[in-house]
């Protein structure tokens, strides 16, 4: 699948997750926000999908642009604002299915780069005021895009599907750059695990939660529903029972000794 | 300014990043933490064949700002273009969290960031990623407590996954050789065409993205001269301003509002720019 | 990348340590460390390959005289040029008579 195939799977997981239930009205198509029953509990679900008709040109293909950064940490203040002293705090689902931020003058003009901020803000603090933010990758996860809308979750769970990458350069990007083939970076890179495409390789650096096998991931069957369903409920009990509302359970992996390492001697010379 | 003046300017552009990090903490207060010496470098360079820098690119300084705890993360442009690997990303996000961490426990640790950055380094790409988004993490957490400061004045500017960094930072301190913005002028002429963005036109790259558009367009707090006094004074003043009712990547409604006057299928001119996002908008 | 370890002769062992430079493209990061009296060791690690003999030439002119304080040094070359790589040097061992180290 190239970056530029519009692709339905947020679209597809949201509908499928909420039993199709209404879109909250009040925000732009290309911006879906759904409450719906996550388990016992009342939660929202949002995600980024393409919107052909999107006012700003370079944000057409379901990219994260920025209408779509403002409108992300709207959604989600909206959920942090009316929980505000309430002892149960709804959890939160990040559908994403995201290739990249937009490309663009009027974006760079507009300060996409603030527009981002505000959604990874608005998750973040939805975290640390006790709302679980579940990201629930399905299909790319890219750059700036996922920076804004998913990487702030208290838990990540992704696909286990040939078509979900994250990364923080697509393929034909990072060629050009590196000067060489696609063939080659996708050879190169498949040795080095930061810098591979694929998923399991993003897996082994510990930052996932769970990998998951499903039938088919564009068109998920009942038994695939259920898989995920179990999934974000496990993952939501998980982060229910943990008293850390940081992102430390991201550092486990062997791979990323160095970032322990990093954190342990800071410690340790810190007085 | 004067001849007098002129003498006693001292670019700061051109220091590099430790000496940038001693000159911003007071006199005598600067102590480096994981220095160059004790070699935690990045475990991923040397078998793509990169030559590694010792300290990774980035300098951890503690020391007193203004009398107070505080902790000055340096990014060191010079090296791979300021990007970040996971160890430079660590120290950032590591050091963001323990001065968090002595804030619930009563020392009132500030931290400042000297955004000098293309981002993530592709040769460590989803280590850095993810090190970029705990670095998110970290600042929402401590700008509970104490406003976190970025600055940027070039060469590099700041961009990529650390210009949203930057973004959530309480206070932004730029210069006029400074730029700020997401994607990098080359990969936006790639992706969307060389009409839409030249990348060799500098001029146009600054009236869009340098310090003195973003300052005048409320995206950066305070904008100062290439002057390390200067600069410091920009940052004690802005600590001393204290935590705002809101930070700007909190202003959620107030840029949806003004957004909703972009006519988006036009190209603006920075003028236009300016008259949205006037001054009055963020003050 | 290469790795090039060269000795020459030295003075009493240095006082402290230094770091100077920046490993950016045509520059180098030298870190200095302390050293037993009359021997300095330079380990290089370089991007650029086959330049033993001149790495040879340019330091053996630094150190050759032997009065330089004995000295460890770590060099991280992006390929500079001997001009720099003379300046890089320079600059470090200054920083130790100036501040007594890093």
């Amino acid at each position: 699948m190239s970056t530029k195939e519009l692709s339905k799977r947020g679209a597809v997981w949201l509908d499928a997750l909420t039993s199709s239930a209404p879109l909250q009205p009040g925000f732009p198509p290309s911006v879906r926000v759904v409450d719906a029953r996550l388990g016992e509990h009342d939660a929202r679900f949002i995600a980024v999908v393409p919107d052909p008709d999107n006012p700003f040109v370079r944000a057409r293909s379901g990219e994260v642009g920025l209408i779509e950064g403002w409108e992300i940490a709207r959604a989600v203040r909206m959920v942090i604002d009316a929980d505000e002293g309430r002892a149960v705090k709804r959890p939160i689902v990040a559908i994403v299915d995201v290739a990249s931020q937009a490309y663009g003058r009027r974006e760079e003009a507009y300060g996409i780069h603030q527009a981002l901020a505000g959604a990874a803000d608005a998750y973040a603090s939805a975290r640390l005021a006790g709302h679980p933010v579940i990201a629930l990758i399905v299909g790319r996860a890219m750059s700036g895009a996922f920076l804004a809308h998913g990487y702030q979750a208290n838990r990540l769970i992704a696909l286990a599907d040939p078509q979900v990458m994250i990364h923080a350069m697509g393929k034909e990007s990072a060629a050009r750059v590196t000067l060489r083939t696609v063939a080659d970076l996708e050879a190169f890179t498949a040795r080095v695990p930061p810098m591979a495409y694929d998923i399991d390789n993003y897996a082994s650096l510990g930052l996932l939660w769970k990998l998951l096998h499903v039938s088919n991931a564009d068109a998920p069957t009942g038994a695939d529903q259920s898989t995920v369903e179990r999934t974000l409920q496990a993952a939501l009990d998980d982060i229910l029972a943990d008293p850390s509302r940081g992102l430390a359970s991201r550092l486990g992996s062997p791979h990323r000794a160095a970032s322990v390492k990093v954190r342990s001697k800071l410690r340790e010379e810190w007085r | 300014m004067d001849t007098q003046e002129l003498l006693e300017r001292e670019s700061f552009i051109e220091l590099d990043a430790r000496s940038r990090a001693k000159k911003l903490l007071d006199a005598g207060t600067f102590r480096e933490l994981l220095d160059p010496f004790e070699r935690v470098s990045s475990p991923w360079l040397a078998r793509q064949g990169i030559v590694t820098q010792a300290d990774d690119g980035t300098v951890v300084a503690k020391g007193e700002i203004d009398g107070q705890p505080a902790v000055v993360l340096g990014i060191d442009g010079g090296f791979q273009g300021g990007s970040m690997g996971e160890v430079s990303a660590a120290k950032i996000a590591g050091s963001l969290e323990l001065a968090a961490e002595d804030n619930r426990n009563g020392i009132p640790t500030r931290a400042v960031i000297l955004f000098e950055t293309g981002g993530v380094r592709l040769q460590e790409a989803n280590l850095g990623l993810a090190a970029i988004a705990e670095i998110h993490a970290a600042i929402v957490d401590l700008r509970r407590y104490q406003p976190v400061i970025g600055i940027t004045a070039g060469p590099i500017g700041c961009y990529g996954g650390m210009s949203i960094a930057a973004a959530l930072c309480t206070y932004l301190i730029a210069t006029r050789e400074a730029r700020l913005g997401l994607n990098g002028p080359a990969v936006i002429e790639q992706e969307a065409g060389i009409a839409e963005f030249d990348s060799r036109d500098r001029p146009m790259i600054w009236s869009f993205t340098g310090g003195e558009q973003r300052y005048r367009t409320g995206l950066v707090d305070a904008y100062a001269g290439d002057d390390t006094g200067a600069i410091r004074a920009a940052m004690i003043e802005r600590f001393r301003a204290g935590r705002p009712d809101a930070c700007r990547s909190e202003r959620v409604e107030e840029f949806l509002q003004r957004l909703s006057e972009v006519d988006a299928h036009a190209q603006p001119t920075p003028q236009q720019v300016a008259a949205i996002y006037a001054k009055e908008f963020l003050s | 990348m290469e790795n090039i370890v060269l000795e020459f002769p030295a003075g009493e062992p240095a006082s402290g340590r230094a770091i100077a430079g920046v490993v950016a493209s045509g520059d180098l990061e030298v870190l200095l460390e302390s050293n037993t009296a009359h021997r300095t060791v330079v380990n290089i690690t370089t991007s650029v390959h086959g330049m033993g003999r001149v790495w040879e030439a340019v330091l053996a002119r630094i150190f050759s005289d032997g009065a330089l304080p004995a000295a460890k040094l770590e060099i991280n070359d992006s390929g500079a040029t001997p001009g720099v790589v003379r300046m890089r040097v320079g600059q470090v061992f200054e920083q130790l008579t100036q501040t007594g180290g890093a």
